[in-house]
């Protein structure tokens, strides 16, 4: 039924900004109902269906790896947490729309998560600033998603948009703003739907190089069953 | 004339106080987080500035800076100020912004706002009774009456501190409680961190699936088939929830296990840091300064025992004393009082520092500078006593000397006993394979 080959996807962001909500609404399509902190890491799992409504439709399970903390957790804590970047297919970035604060910090997640990743391919990094070269390289894809949209001001949207526009430029990805205990906003045909399902697509063809797009009919004789 | 010289000085370290918080707030406080309502910046910083004021006026008072009525009036002014502050607004605050942030009451928060202040000074009231600082003297409102309270809790509060402190800080310092923690520790936690979070997600994908399956079936059931088929789609979807239920009872745990071994993974990774960190020069003089400090702690808490088991006071103040006794003992020709005065004000310096250090990272600010001033008259020789003792009128500080020694006791013994049953948990934990 579905592949034997692991998904991946991490979600960063600080403590707070409704990752383990986010990832409720995505896997159990309701709204979590007694948010807490979230101690180490969450995992849930998502039933995604690649490729909906061609004759090429697969469903993968998509794990979705809440890690809790902030940015300026200790060293001790920051190397524990650098266990669980092994092997990454793709990244959400989750950040506050309320908390200016909470999206600059997700220069510095995502450098976190990479650098993990990039080492072993002999990338070095100097210093811990954001360098977009070091995006231009990257080849996991990533996603924005901004919460509490309910909670801004009608009178406030269109600056804070334009805000997280920038910002989901800087990291070459699309980006998604929703209110987390609202599950309107992935209503399935929305706009909102449309990019996850794109995304999480994206994240399912690298993982599979031999996957190349020959043309419809190959696809299928290459089914791990 | 000098008064006003003297007001104008006063004014003018005021405002920089008031600036150093305002900064310190910023900076230190709330680095990752937005300030959302400046209320709070603008009271945080009032109230550091004028305690910070307090700790000055003692300071001129022992360098007899300034003129000498017009330090009282300012004495007199500030004191007055801060318990303002403490008393009435900064509950009333409190209360404020809790109360706005429950929903259900949003609109009529100023009500219950006052409510809760209401409730807030009848137990600080209510504080007062079981110990003897009523003097029949003074009125209810009186300024005695405000700071005995405001000096019982931040007595409290200090003692409580002081108490855990004084075990905690030797511990933390010394290496000699420091276990020894290899690679090898870390990655085999690691490993079996990742094979939880493993399990974890295969039973997860067991429950998406029956999940999946069951709306779809679901669907399929809920053709209008009339009484039979309802009766059907309860006895055969029964045992698929069931069978959610019970996996998710296991996930529950299996959770609460990834979550112990991320922090016994995240402990090791920091004893490993201390264990570097203790083989540099840092780390060597810290560890020296720790067995001293130690011994000092150790010290104090068997002081605090006799104070309270002998019903004794300490009437004079310990640095004079020990010069006496290093006088006595060595035969050296000193000037007992000169030196005295000196080393005593150097010693206020230090704790006025460590006080004002402690209090920027705790959070028990105004009536820890009240407590604090009550117990600093204690390390000053007599002559600096008698501007404190006039101006907070005729308080019992008797009494705070022995609750100070009684809750610094029982502070320090039950961290003894919580650091004691903390370290010999860990080590247990890590020989089990």
């Amino acid at each position: 039924m579905a592949s034997l080959d692991r998904v991946k996807v991490l979600v960063l962001g600080d403590s707070g900004v409704g990752k383990s909500s986010l990832v409720h609404l995505l896997c159990q399509n309701q709204v979590l109902g007694n948010p807490s902190w979230t101690v180490g890491c969450s995992v849930d799992v998502r039933v995604h269906d690649y490729k909906e409504g061609t004759p090429e439709e697969k469903t993968y399970y998509i794990e979705l790896w809440d890690v809790g903390g902030s940015v300026g957790s200790a060293s001790s804590v920051k190397s524990t947490r650098a266990v669980f970047y092994n092997s990454v297919n793709g990244i959400i970035l989750v950040h506050d729309l309320t908390n200016k604060k909470s999206s600059q910090n997700l220069y510095r997640w995502s450098l976190e998560a990479l650098n993990r990743d990039l080492v072993p391919s002999g990338v070095l990094v100097t210093n811990g600033d954001y360098d977009r070269e070091q995006f231009a390289d990257n080849q996991i894809p990533l996603l924005v998603i901004g919460t509490k949209l309910d909670q801004i001001h009608e009178t406030k949207r269109h600056e804070v948009l334009t805000r997280t526009a920038f910002l989901a430029e800087d990291f070459n990805a699309e980006e998604i703003n929703l209110d987390c205990t609202n599950p309107r906003y992935l209503a399935a045909g929305s706009s909102n739907a449309v990019k996850l399902s794109r995304f999480f697509d994206k994240v399912i063809i690298p993982g599979f190089p031999d996957r190349k797009r020959f043309g419809g009919g190959t696809l299928k004789s290459l089914h791990y069953d | 004339m000098s008064f006003l010289i003297d007001s104008s000085i006063m004014i003018t370290s005021q405002i920089l106080f008031f600036g150093f918080g305002w900064l310190f707030f910023m900076r230190q406080l709330f680095k990752d987080y937005e300030v959302r309502q400046y209320v709070v910046q603008v009271i945080f910083s009032v109230t550091f500035a004028f305690s910070c004021t307090m700790f000055e006026l003692i300071i001129f008072e022992i360098l007899k800076v300034l003129n000498s009525s017009s330090r009282y009036f300012h004495w007199k002014m500030n004191l007055c100020v801060i318990l303002l502050i403490l008393v009435f607004m900064v509950p009333f605050y409190i209360g404020y912004f809790i109360v706005s942030n429950i929903r259900l009451l949003h609109k009529q928060r100023l009500l219950f706002s006052c409510l809760l202040w209401l409730t807030f000074m009848y137990f600080f009231w209510k504080l007062g009774d079981p110990f003897p600082i009523l003097s029949p003297k003074h009125g209810i409102l009186s300024i005695e009456q405000l700071i005995s309270r405001v000096g019982v809790i931040g007595v409290t509060l200090m003692a409580l501190l002081s108490g855990f402190g004084a075990v905690n800080c030797p511990y933390t310092y010394m290496s000699y409680f420091l276990r020894n923690v290899t690679d090898a520790d870390i990655l085999a936690l690691e490993r079996r961190l990742l094979q939880t979070m493993d399990m974890i997600i295969s039973k997860k994908k067991r429950m998406a699936m029956t999940r999946r399956t069951m709306f779809q079936k679901g669907e399929v059931h809920n053709k209008p088939s009339g009484f039979w088929g309802m009766i059907k789609s309860v006895t055969t979807s029964a045992p698929g929830s069931e069978n959610l239920t019970l996996i998710q009872q296991e996930v529950d745990a299996l959770e609460e296990l990834s979550r112990q071994l991320f922090l016994e993974t995240a402990d090791l990774y920091a004893t490993k840091e201390r264990i570097e960190y203790s083989k540099t020069f840092k780390g060597k003089y810290f560890n020296f300064l720790g067995y001293f400090f130690s011994i000092y702690c150790v010290w104090k808490i068997f002081m605090a025992t006799i104070n309270i088991v002998f019903d004794r006071v300490g009437k004079t103040d310990p640095v004079t004393r020990g010069i006496e006794i290093t006088v006595n003992y060595l035969g050296i020709q000193f000037d007992v009082k000169f030196w005295s005065q000196h080393i005593s004000f150097i010693l206020v310096g230090i704790i006025i520092v460590t006080s004002i250090r402690g209090l920027l990272i705790t959070l028990t600010k105004g009536m820890y500078f009240v407590s604090s001033v009550l117990l600093i008259r204690m390390s000053m020789p007599l002559e600096y006593r008698t501007i404190i003792t006039e101006v907070l009128g005729e308080l019992q500080f008797n009494f705070y000397h022995r609750w100070f020694d009684v809750i610094f006791l029982v502070s320090a013994l039950s961290s003894i006993l919580f650091l004691y049953l903390a370290h010999k948990q860990a080590p247990e934990k890590h020989m089990a394979p």
